[in-house]
């Protein structure tokens, strides 16, 4: 069963990363996104902003260096959110009778896919921080190395938030809404584009969401992990998170319905 | 023949509408069964039940014995299933595609490329291996599925009205080839709304508004009059009650 459930998981993420790959327009969405971010609005800001030495920094950075992990997190969440979606609404035709028929457990099926969506924004993050080095936005060499676990923790978090928001709000039938109800405000919401004692200087309330929002310890995950400290606060809400909407998302979507 | 593939009061419901009401059938292994219904009737429905994507409200499903509420994924191995909406991946080839399957019921490398092999040769598909999906035509596509709900050797075929949008001579082709699993041995259920499809040796189960209305030998049933007469007159009697 355990070499059975591996060669599944296997093939699953090989046809995922396939399909990605021959879907040109998605990739180039995919990076054309955080790379706006990085190269215009983070020029444009760069004086408005200014950071000062917070943890895990130990000197002063650039803007552009401050938003490298907020962006990655954002590349996360919206192939997180895509690839869930499209899995809720690929339920009732064809391919996903084909997954959900194969002699393997439901959760398993569901977390190979997940974690499918996970090995193709990986893919992203890493091409994403590829082209930002080429411009001269970089992390710590060995960085590169080292947010490997956070990408694919925060990944399969993000997955599973978006998988569990999919079970339980039928509403959500479109991406702009999507965006606008989830995206944007999880992101923005966050210390993806600014530290939250910024945010605190202007709005206790909005700090005390931003502190709520598990996106935020997304970010310093990644962020913590890209200069080689360790986070225990960001890991321990992200595995916690995760492992919760995953258990729920699991619960709601995987269970065959009893009519 | 030992039975195959057992279904026994079941029932499944929408809500508070009733889809499929007290259906009990069984298939022997070596067996083509046609369960003939016209659109609406319940064939979809039970065959989400037979592939455990839904579970019957009441009753019992058994393949080889095996009960499917319990031993779900036991039974899943034993089933080779043909839906009725097409499960490719239209951008990859033939080849990716029935590796992809096979990676799914655990099989890999030689053993993977082996069976793929002898699927595609016995659907006479061989030279069609590396093509991309989107390049076939739909009787290819439809031959393609069949090959590939044989990779890991069922004992029950189910196919869900495999021959919609066909032509004529690929729906022939796939129903003969069907018919000819069955001689072999295998237990098959063939879900249609056409009585040309069916031989005078096939089982039929005649399925209407989620309920059984008839079942037996098609050459039995058509007695005295041809099985669509039967099959029409059956339901028009029963659709004005």
């Amino acid at each position: 069963m355990m070499q059975h459930a591996i060669v599944a998981l296997s093939v699953i993420s090989a046809r995922e990363l396939r399909r990605f790959l021959t879907q040109r327009g998605r990739f180039l969405s995919a990076l054309v996104r955080p790379l706006v971010w990085l190269l215009i609005f983070a020029t444009g800001f760069r004086a408005a902003l200014g950071v000062s030495i917070i943890p895990p920094y130990q000197t002063y950075i650039t803007y552009e260096v401050y938003i490298l992990p907020g962006l990655c997190g954002m590349i996360l969440l919206f192939n997180g959110m895509q690839s869930s979606l499209s899995l809720v609404y690929d339920r009732e035709v064809g391919p996903m009778r084909l997954l959900l028929t194969a002699p393997l457990p439901r959760w398993w099926l569901l977390f190979s896919k997940l974690a499918a969506g996970v090995l193709v924004g990986v893919f992203q993050v890493y091409t994403f921080l590829g082209i930002a080095a080429l411009f001269g936005v970089s992390l710590p060499a060995t960085g590169y190395l080292f947010i490997l676990p956070a990408l694919v923790s925060v990944g399969l978090m993000l997955g599973a938030l978006g998988l569990l928001l999919s079970s339980v709000i039928r509403q959500l039938e479109n991406f702009a809404t999507v965006m606008n109800f989830v995206i944007f405000p999880l992101f923005f919401l966050s210390s993806a584009l600014y530290p939250l004692w910024r945010m605190r200087e202007s709005s206790e309330l909005l700090y005390f969401i931003c502190a709520l929002n598990p996106f935020s310890y997304a970010v310093e995950f990644i962020r913590f992990s890209a200069y080689l400290t360790v986070a225990p606060m960001a890991i321990a809400v992200v595995v916690i998170s995760g492992a919760a909407f995953f258990l729920i998302a699991n619960r709601l979507y995987a269970a065959t319905r009893r009519g | 023949m030992t039975v195959a593939l057992s279904v026994e009061n079941a029932g499944f419901r929408y809500r508070d509408k009733w889809a499929l009401r007290n259906v009990s059938l069984t298939v022997e292994g070596g067996t083509f069964c046609a369960l003939l219904g016209p659109n609406g009737a319940g064939k979809s429905t039970l065959f989400s039940l037979l592939t455990h994507l839904n579970r019957p409200r009441e009753g019992a499903i058994y393949v080889q014995g095996c009960d499917l509420d319990s031993k779900p994924l036991a039974v899943l191995a034993r089933l080779g299933v043909v839906f009725q909406q097409p499960t490719l991946d239209l951008e990859t080839t033939v080849q990716n595609n029935l590796t992809y399957f096979a990676g799914l019921h655990g099989f890999h490398g030689a053993d993977a490329r082996k069976r793929i092999g002898l699927a595609l040769e016995r659907m006479d598909m061989q030279e069609r291996a590396h093509e991309k999906v989107r390049d076939l035509n739909g009787g290819h596509r439809r031959r393609m599925e069949l090959a590939r709900a044989l990779i890991h050797d069922p004992d029950v075929l189910l196919l869900d009205e495999p021959t919609v949008g066909l032509d004529h001579q690929a729906r022939r082709d796939i129903t003969d080839y069907a018919h000819q699993l069955a001689k072999d041995g295998k237990a098959v259920l063939w879900a249609t709304h056409l009585v040309d499809e069916i031989l005078d040796d096939d089982q039929v189960v005649i399925l209407h508004q989620g309920r059984v209305l008839a079942n037996g030998l098609s050459k039995a049933m058509a007695d005295t009059k041809s099985l669509a007469d039967f099959f029409l007159e059956l339901t028009a009697r029963q659709g004005g009650e």
